[in-house]
């Protein structure tokens, strides 16, 4: 071989860079914002609307649904999908039931080939506000006007319990219907109450002075999820709430000035903070992760533990036989509140939504007017002894005492059930609440200071014009 | 001939190349742009903001926090893990061959564990009510010193940090060891004729011999420093907390992409750390580029 030609016989390093430089050109281009924008979605080319058929849904059209696939398992799905098929027995339908719902989905949002019914739930679920302001969401309103499946001369809107169809608004259109109905309140252990002759108090006071009395008999009045802080927060403010009524909600959630200088608020971070000042908080409570709090208190270790009505499911297994948890209402600040102390802080979840861009988003509505149909959430009830989101659908089952309490509870609420949808809307608002709420029940910030932080926090939000704002 | 050696190297750095280039200098890439905009994560366009998010780091008081943390961490993390390394890795060499070897495999143990299992087992050390840590304490009398450690401002950091050194400080033991062993013997010996005594030699033969593992060691740890979410993520309060207390660039940029939705805003946090990492490994290497030691 001739010597000479060893000189540039391999590719030098720059001649490998430059090579490298081009080939990545056309890779880079494969941007994740390169999707095409809105040409107004493949909206149904749907079929005619008869009573029938009231969403013009083509019988032959593919349905996709995805479903989170978490505690409630997704059998209840799949049954509303054999529902559907009887009804379109052309249609082919996809399901899948997935855990990380959010994850899987985004990439689809994205290139604007997303699937016709999606149950946006689970831990990292998408952000709803943020799905609605990019326009991926269909409004439902034809859905919510649509007949009931099962309940003639109802609308699918009517059905519904109390604040089911707000909790899915957002700027006026209702984007999202969700299934389960969640109630917040205080739980105990009936037969640790009969035991020791406690009763469950209606006012602040009843529950500060019969706090005195448990820790006297050695047992800590309270305990929470000191680790996820938000659980303490919702007695908190459902105690305001009742104080100040819906006008203080409002003001909070439209993040008016001064809103959290409310002196229901104010008053209600006073109770709590009473309730750390007197030790009636279990201690160590705060270190706590939500399954260590949660089995400490069913050890009867603390009496009261705020939570939503799930509680009771997810103790299956740790509540000891006989333990008879229930769900108490949070107690009245004083006798000047607004609402009356049976109100509950009610909010439903797992958030079905249709795509905008779904390829058949009148049979992706379809589907979810079956799944609210009575029959199918009654039997979604029996299943996983949660309250669903439809009306009268436990009536006539036998409830355990948890989900008995819980349906009492909204029973006897009526209307009078409120729900704060900052949390939802400004996700870093409900971080400086959570995080201010852990301070002030460690007795690291007063009141006034807690009201102060927060009331900054929110202050930041409206003023910041990259936040999509909702008012209610 | 040519051709031929260019379609074999080709062939052979074309894959690994598209991969690299798709996989990993991609993100990176769309990373720089997101950040210059407002981009949601789930929308199929983005908005150009220029520097704005930028401007903003440096007004959120919690990113703020996180940054004072990674600091935090950053300074004392490597020093004390190195430390604890190079002491156990040198008493090691003075100890009998197979005492040091079984010492050796215990240390490394933490190694094989993945980070999310060591927090989580941290998490159950560190519960205040029935925690190793604070069960410990009362049983020996010491109660007094029982904390809750992970949900005490002035705790909760340096129960992260005694973490990140517990996890990580095996797997330099056993780095050092060997760079140890590589040292002729006769230098220990001549240093023993001369007189030195355990803290002479270590501080006058062992440390300069193994500058470059020490050296290498400190860009590691302080890249492992800089990130730290796994663990915080995993076992604070909050997590983050309390009040942001154990806050982490990583945890602050996670929350903002995938709670808030903001992957622009996330996106700048990633380049901001990215550039952070980046200064960190040059300024370590080159502050040690200074004489080298001829061993001959």
């Amino acid at each position: 071989m001739n010597p000479d030609s060893q000189v540039r016989p391999y590719p030098s390093r720059r001649t490998v860079l430059k090579t490298a430089a081009v080939l990545s050109i056309p890779a880079l281009g494969g941007c994740v914002t390169s999707g095409k924008e809105d040409t107004g979605g493949a909206k149904d080319s749907g079929a005619e609307k008869t009573t029938e058929n009231p969403l013009g849904v083509k019988a032959d059209a593919p349905l996709e649904v995805v479903v989170f696939k978490g505690g409630y398992g997704d059998e209840y799905a799949v049954k509303a999908e054999a529902t559907y098929q009887q009804k379109y027995p052309s249609a082919k339908i996809d399901h899948k039931g997935l855990q990380k719902v959010g994850e899987a989905m985004q990439p689809r949002f994205v290139a604007g080939t997303p699937p016709d019914v999606v149950d946006n739930t689970g831990a990292g679920r998408l952000d709803i506000a943020t799905l609605v302001s990019a326009n991926q969401v269909t409004d439902l309103a034809d859905l919510l006007d649509a007949p009931s499946l099962d309940q003639p001369g109802k609308k699918v809107r009517d059905t519904l319990l109390p604040g089911v169809v707000d909790d899915g608004t957002f700027a006026g259109k209702t984007v999202a219907l969700n299934f389960t109905y969640t109630v917040w309140g205080v739980w105990y252990s009936k037969s640790l109450f009969a035991d020791r002759g406690w009763t469950y108090p209606k006012t602040w006071d009843e529950m500060v002075a019969l706090c005195a009395e448990i820790k006297k008999a050695g047992v800590a009045p309270w305990t929470y999820q000191g680790k996820y802080p938000e659980y303490i927060n919702d007695p908190l403010l459902s105690m305001a709430a009742k104080a100040g009524g819906p006008d203080l909600v409002k003001a909070v959630d439209n993040l008016q000035p001064g809103a959290w200088k409310q002196d229901g608020l104010v008053q209600a971070a006073t109770a709590f903070a009473e309730l750390a000042g007197q030790g009636y908080l279990m201690s160590g409570s705060e270190a706590l992760s939500h399954t260590e709090a949660q089995a400490a208190w069913c050890q009867k270790k603390a009496a009261f533990i705020p939570c939503g009505s799930w509680l009771e499911a997810e103790q299956k297994g740790v509540a000891p036989a006989g333990f008879d948890m229930v769900m108490g209402t949070v107690p009245a600040r004083s006798s000047s509140d607004q609402l009356p102390v049976t109100a509950v802080q009610a909010a439903s979840s797992e958030s079905f939504l249709v795509p905008a861009k779904a390829k058949n988003a009148a049979g992706g509505q379809e589907y979810l007017r079956i799944l609210f149909s009575k029959q199918s959430a009654t039997a979604f009830a029996e299943a996983n002894s949660t309250l669903p989101a439809v009306a009268g659908a436990t009536d006539g089952l036998t409830l355990s005492s948890g989900l008995g309490s819980v349906r009492d509870a909204v029973t006897a609420a009526g209307s009078d059930t409120f729900t704060y949808r900052f949390r939802t809307w400004y996700a870093p608002l409900a971080k400086a609440v959570d995080d201010a709420t852990g301070e002030l029940v460690n007795k690291r910030i007063s009141p006034a200071d807690w009201s102060t932080r927060i009331q900054k926090a929110a202050d930041a939000v409206a003023k910041d014009s990259s936040v999509t704002k909702f008012t209610r | 001939m040519k051709h031929g050696r260019w379609r074999f190297l080709l062939g052979a750095l074309v894959p690994a190349l598209v991969l690299h280039v798709v996989f990993v200098l991609s993100p990176y890439a769309q990373a720089f742009w997101l950040s210059l905009t407002d981009w949601t994560g789930v929308a199929g366009e983005a908005r150009f903001v220029g520097a704005d998010n930028y401007v903003r780091l440096g007004g959120d008081s919690l990113f703020l926090d996180a940054v004072r943390n990674n600091a935090l961490l950053l300074i004392v993390v490597p020093l004390v893990t190195i430390a604890i390394g190079l002491f156990l890795a040198s008493m090691l060499r003075t100890s009998s061959a197979r005492i040091g070897q079984g010492y050796r495999i215990v240390f490394f143990f933490p190694q094989l564990l993945s980070l999310v299992v060591i927090a989580v087992l941290w998490g159950f050390v560190y519960n205040p009510n029935t925690g190793l840590l604070n069960s410990g304490l009362r049983a020996v009398g010491l109660g007094g010193l029982a904390h809750s450690w992970l949900a005490e401002p002035a705790f909760a950091l340096v129960a992260v940090m005694a973490v990140l050194v517990w996890s990580s400080v095996g797997f330099y033991v056993v780095l050092f060891s060997a760079a140890i062993e590589g040292i002729p013997r006769e230098l220990f010996e001549a240093a023993l004729l001369d007189g030195a005594g355990k803290w002479a030699t270590f501080s006058r033969v062992t440390l300069p011999l193994v500058r470059e593992s020490v050296q290498v060691a400190f860009v590691y740890l302080g890249i492992a420093a800089l990130d730290a979410f796994a663990v915080v993520q995993v076992m604070t309060v909050g997590p983050g907390g309390p009040d942001g207390a154990t806050e982490v660039i990583g945890l602050s940029l996670y929350r903002t992409a995938f709670t808030y939705g903001k992957f622009g805003y996330a996106s700048a946090m990633g380049v901001a750390l990215f550039f952070a990492t980046l200064t960190l490994a040059v300024l370590a290497l080159r502050s040690g580029r200074r004489e080298r030691l001829e061993l001959a």
